[in-house]
């Protein structure tokens, strides 16, 4: 379990990065935290020739506040976030997700924008991000642009970026005051991948009615899903038991979640109506306690 | 419990019964350990296994002219390479001559029977480059029909992993104690299911490796990195190299990460590192790496048993039938039949029973080779009988440990014949007051506080669950063990043991034993093990033995010294060996300090070092007991099952270092959580394993085990050994699976007939 | 092609030519010759091979020993302030019976001695969950979870 031989480089610079990806494209590949790289490579199931180290690029790490959205740079480790008091202020279901993230040692090498350009669809910060409507700001040599996370997580492991392009900031709009969010997930073991999970956003006006919600599941596609029809079932409806399990249900319908020997695509299912209905019924009550 | 600090000459000597700071600590805290993959020599070496990618392959051809052109590469040995082409590598115990034709090369020789079978050697400069090299080894891979499942394995038109054999069993047994049929007919119930057992394994957290260096001149081969049972494969390895010098083989334990049953068998690799040492003339280092530990050693526990209980309808066992199926994997290897051997002997368990039979077909499958793993039989029979015993329970109405108490063996039947066989030695219970351990664990873990709280309403439709599990263990294999003690004029004791450490704590127990007897402080003897150059024979560690029988050859030796210094002191102070007494400086006459003679004046005669060796030799087993309670709480909305609280009564017979047996039965009760909950060698349709890495095979963390509460008695010394001690090694592993299967069963209200309790099985057995 | 490069580890420099693919476990075994950071699955889920990287617990095999240079290493042969005593966490793990093979214990004295510097007064509970990223086999846990509540008290008195 060594990994093959490759080429390095480890730019100090966004631009020399990005000079980098230009000329090697698809030959190379992005060495991020590397926590879900490495082990590939050391199976030797992944095998880039060359590796661009982007760990020393300084200025992709950081979290900050602008214009009212967090800036999450795409160097920055889990640990940050999870720390970050900025993030729990504001964004608490971030800190909620990036917990479930392995274990601490992982969290101290993994970043924000690995995790996402790697596209795991059992990965809890995508599904977070795509329960907050986060969009992904990219990079390359000649151009920059934005991109929404919907059009960004195309497939399991496959992104929207271009072979030249590099992730360098996530942002996340900040929920309006009052909303409630939850984030739930049930592995086999506290840090292994997510059987099933959901993220979760909730607005309650004062007679109890659902005023905006988010529903994002991970283990349940290719991709994160936004159970779209079940939010809007849920909207404008009294927020109990039973618009909660109705819309639990609808948030499954039409899912097939891969099986393995973890669990069969019925099982999966199953979970998955449960820990949508557990982290709306979370995110509820803490929408009510939210002043 | 009863503490028993041997204090002889008023002196606390940190003897039997205490606890005193292990001796093996100090260098593994200090990251100063020598673990064979931190051992280096000179121009050593590195080799890597190339392993069949295919479960069951034919080929014909292996080109390896691209490998020895490779940067980097020493050698490359594949089949043809192997003298003979590679002897059978023989079984230890339970040798059966059926078996025999099922024995595994050292290398696949045109046929691969498992995924991860070895079938060629690579040696370079470096790991790295070696792996870079086997990446361009051409084999003419033909794949063949697999077999895996064991009922597939026995099925008419199954394909044959040795078509020559016609048939996939490699060993069978019948067993008939008392007239079944006749039990059966008398019967008011009978209970009967089928229970699986899922495969699982040992996976200590250091894989295995090897160091082999040959030394030209005295053409000699050194291996470091035994482990286990050093002299018994010092002899398998001349008998692969067809050497019949012994003085030519030199196998060396270093620290060893642990062992459970799986470290130590004689591999493939046992033979193949030192032939490269031997055809290189380089030191030649393996370290296996996880990715080939989960698909190269052995793997244990897959059966299938259909099993029927008979009762009265008070209650009363009348008779226990069993068929199973027990998968070996694709070759018998080393403990190869011990698994179902010891099955079918110990699925009797502590309950009196008018008749029993049972029956095995040991089935070859194209897996990994399966062997021994802690507890083993035991943790697989203990599920089906204990499962059988809590079904009948609740067809009864009766409370699950009342209907055990009414059955199990009553004190005056003690010595206990059962009429078994392990590896043809009688399993004679020796000693046991089964009702008394079961009171008292009801007491200490209040069976009625837990009742309770079984019957309160949880939150969040949680539900709740009660299971117990009592059981025989046995322990004290391999009927001999060797000591030899020494002591030299500055007081300092070196005890030379033939047992080995895997990491349990055998210095430890073996200086405290040593100390206790001798009359010297635990801090002055040292324990040598694990060299057969320096230790002339010796068993090993495994099956809870390196207690017993070490322990037993060290207090013997220990005594016969001091015996003989005692006796050397008093001609020389002119007075009763009684009123003496020893210190690590002399021998003094109690009430008169200045009639003393020095340890160098007693010891002159000898050169300095008094020794004693002596040799522990007993024919029979030891049998401790025990029982475990499991409280769960289960979701049926995920599926999983929380593990509220777990305790473990066990009787030892007498304990020599309490946190240790402590220790020993925590970490059993670990890797019983594992097999219970999490661990599983699953395979696809092709043979190819799914769990194949950590990311798979799910071992426990600290948030799958559950705080342990432990009652250790001593309440039935073992007569066997004049220690009275019986291994304490696999208690915390034995009941695991069926108490927490009866606690799941117990929360479900529906039978558990299946391990491992996995969140998916559990979901659906609670919309059942 | 090969790099130079130097790591500060135990606050000693170890220096090294290395392939870039050298895993960070490997250079602190193989080159600076510190063989008790173990290696038991090499994809970062044992915990075994965990050393802090300029402070913080990181898996060392799954790292490149190119990223670490210019970087700080700490590895548990640095614990110990000298060669007749032990680290306080080191001799609480002693007294408390906390290791059994040993093969883990550098690995989750890294990671526990972080943890306790972050919580200096843990509950049970949540060192069970700081220790859930390391794998031992042979404890089951418990007497580790009570080693690393000892240190903490003994830290906290002194």
């Amino acid at each position: 379990m060594k990994p093959a031989p490759f080429e390095y480089d480890d730019p100090q610079t966004v631009a020399e990065a990005l000079d980098l990806l230009a000329r090697y494209g698809d030959e190379c590949k992005l060495l991020a935290g590397g926590q879900s790289l490495v082990p590939l490579m050391n199976f030797r199931l992944a095998r880039p020739g060359r590796l661009i180290d982007i760990n020393r690029i300084d200025s992709l790490s950081g979290i900050k506040r602008d214009d009212g959205m967090l800036v999450i740079g795409a160097m920055t480790r889990h640990s940050a976030v999870e720390h970050s008091t900025e993030v729990a202020g504001g964004w608490p279901l971030l800190t909620e997700a990036v917990g479930w993230v392995g274990h601490g040692q992982i969290r101290n090498r993994g970043t924000v924008g690995g995790s996402v350009a790697h596209a795991d669809p059992a990965a809890e910060l995508p599904a977070a991000f795509a329960a907050l409507d986060a969009t992904f700001r990219v990079q390359a040599k000649r151009a920059s642009r934005l991109i929404g996370w919907e059009q960004f997580f195309v497939s399991e492991f496959t992104t929207a970026l271009a072979p030249d392009e590099l992730v360098v900031a996530v942002e996340v709009p900040r929920p309006q005051p009052g909303v409630g969010a939850a984030f739930v997930e049930y592995a086999r073991r506290h840090g292994d991948f997510a059987l099933g999970g959901a993220a979760v956003t909730i607005k309650l006006d004062a007679g109890g009615h659902c005023e905006a919600v988010s529903i994002a599941l991970l283990s349940a596609g290719p991709a994160p899903v936004r159970a779209t029809s079940a939010e809007s079932m849920l909207r404008g409806a009294i927020v109990d038991q039973a618009s909660i399990r109705a819309a639990a249900v609808e948030a499954t319908r039409g899912l097939r979640p891969t099986a393995d020997l973890h669990g069969s695509t019925e099982y999966r299912l199953r979970l998955l109506q449960t820990m949508t209905q557990r982290a709306l019924i979370k995110a509820a009550e803490r929408a009510k306690a939210t002043p | 419990m009863r503490g028993t600090t041997a204090t002889i000459g008023h002196v606390d000597l940190n003897g039997i019964g205490s606890s005193p700071l292990r001796k093996e600590d100090w260098p593994l805290l200090r990251g100063e350990g020598t673990f064979v993959a931190d051992f280096k020599r000179p121009g050593m070496v590195h080799a890597f296994v190339v392993r069949s990618p295919f479960a069951h392959a034919r080929f014909t051809r292996i080109d390896s002219g691209e490998v020895q052109s490779a940067p980097g590469v020493i050698d490359v040995i594949t089949a043809a390479d192997l003298p003979d082409r590679g002897r059978p590598i023989p079984t230890r115990m339970f040798k059966d001559e059926g078996a025999n034709r099922y024995l595994q090369r050292p290398l696949a020789d045109g046929v691969a029977r498992y995924s991860g079978e070895p079938v060629a050697v690579v040696i370079a400069d470096s790991r790295y480059r070696a792996e870079d090299a086997a990446e361009r080894l051409h084999i003419d891979y033909e794949p063949l029909e697999v077999v895996l499942d064991p009922d597939e394995a026995v099925a008419a038109g199954a394909p044959l992993l040795q078509p020559e054999t016609g048939t996939n069993v490699a060993g069978r047994l019948e067993l008939n104690l008392g007239d079944i049929e006749e039990a059966f007919s008398q019967a008011d119930l009978v209970v009967e299911d089928e229970f699986r057992i899922q495969r699982h394994a040992a996976v200590p957290l250091e894989t295995r490796g090897l160091l082999a260096e040959y030394d030209q001149t005295t053409e000699t081969v050194t291996v470091w990195g035994a482990a286990k049972i050093p002299h018994v494969n010092k002899k398998i390895l001349l008998h692969m190299l067809g050497w019949s010098d012994e003085r030519r083989v030199r196998l060396v334990e270093l620290h060893v990460g642990g062992g459970f049953g799986a470290r130590g068998e004689f591999y493939p690799e046992d033979y193949l590192i030192p032939l490269a040492a031997i055809r290189t003339g380089r030191p030649v280092a393996w370290a296996e790496d996880r990715e080939e530990n989960l698909r190269a050693t052995n793997h244990s526990r897959e059966q299938v048993h259909r099993a029927a209980l008979a009762l009265k309808k008070d209650g009363t066992f009348l008779g226990l039938k069993d068929s199973f199926i027990n998968n070996t994997g694709a070759y018998v290897r080393t403990h190869g039949m011990t698994v179902p051997g010891l099955s079918i002997s110990m699925l009797p368990g502590p309950y009196r029973w008018p008749a029993y039979h049972g029956e095995y077909r040991s089935v070859v499958t194209n897996k990994t080779p399966a062997g021994t793993y802690r507890s083993p039989g035991r943790f697989e029979v203990n599920f089906v009988r204990e499962r059988l015993v809590d079904m009948a329970a609740r067809r009864l109405g009766l409370d699950p440990l009342e209907i055990r108490r009414r059955n199990l063996l009553s004190k005056t039947s003690f010595p206990f014949d059962t009429g078994t066989l392990f590896d043809e030695h009688p399993v004679v219970y020796d000693s046991g007051d089964y009702e008394l351990l079961l009171e008292k664990a009801m007491a200490s873990f209040d069976y009625e506080g837990l009742k309770r709280w079984r019957h309160e309403a949880p939150a969040g439709g949680l539900l709740r669950g009660l299971g117990t599990a009592y059981f025989v263990e046995k322990a004290g294999p391999a009927e001999r063990e060797y000591a030899r003690v020494e002591l030299n004029s500055s007081g300092d004791v070196l005890v030379f043991t033939g047992t080995a450490s895997v990491g349990q704590g055998v210095e430890t127990v073996l200086a405290q034993v040593c100390a206790s007897h001798l009359g010297l402080p635990y801090e002055r003897v040292k324990v040598v093990h694990g060299d057969t150059a320096i230790i002339p024979e010796g068993m090993g560690a495994f099956g809870s033995r390196a207690s017993m029988l070490g322990g037993a050859a060290v207090m013997q030796a220990s005594r016969e010294l001091r015996r003989r210094l005692l006796d050397a002191a008093a001609e020389e102070l002119e007075a009763g060996p009684e009123d003496l007494i020893l210190t690590s400086g002399g021998v003094s006459v109690a009430g008169a300090p200045s009639r003393a003679v020095s340890l160098e004046k007693l010891l002159s005669a000898h050169d300095g070092v008094l020794k004693v060796e002596d040799r522990f030799v007993c024919e029979l087993l030891g049998f401790p007991y025990g029982v475990h309670f499991a409280a769960v709480e289960v979701d049926p909305e995920t599926g999983s099952v929380h593990v509220h609280r777990y305790a473990v009564a066990y009787d030892i017979g007498r304990v020599i270092n309490p946190t240790l047996v402590q220790g020993q039965i925590v970490g059993g009760l670990a890797q019983g959580i594992g097999g219970a909950l999490l661990e599983e060698f699953a395979y696809d349709a092709g043979g190819q394993p799914l769990a194949a890495s950590f990311m798979d095979y799910l071992l426990p963390t600290a948030e799958e085990v559950p705080y342990v509460e432990m009652l250790i008695t001593e309440d039935a010394a073992s007569p066997l050994n004049p220690l009275g001690v019986k291994g304490a090694g696999e208690a915390g592993t034995a009941g695991v699976g069926a108490a927490i299967a009866n606690a799941v069963s117990d929360a479900l209200g529906q039978d558990i007939r299946q391990l491992p309790l996995n969140p998916q099985r559990v979901m659906e057995l609670a919309r059942a | 092609m090969t790099r130079k490069i130097s790591i500060e580890i135990n606050g000693r420099l170890a220096e090294g030519e290395v392939e870039p693919r050298l895993l960070l476990a490997d250079f602190i075994r193989d080159v600076a010759g510190l063989t008790g950071t173990h290696l038991g699955c090499e994809h970062g889920v044992c915990g075994a091979c965990t050393v802090q990287l300029d402070g913080r617990p990181v898996r060392s095999c799954l790292m490149f020993a190119v990223q670490a240079h210019g970087h700080r290493v700490a590895t548990v042969e640095g614990m110990a302030p000298d060669g007749d005593t032990l680290s306080t966490l080191q001799q609480a793990f002693h007294e408390s019976h906390a290791l059994q093979c040993g093969f883990c214990t550098p690995g989750i004295l890294m990671s526990m001695e972080a943890f306790l510097r972050e919580e200096p007064d843990p509950s049970p509970a949540s060192i069970r969950a700081a220790l859930a990223g390391n794998l031992c086999r042979c404890t089951g846990y418990q007497n580790i979870v009570t080693a690393v509540r000892l240190a903490a008290d003994r830290m906290q008195s002194s």
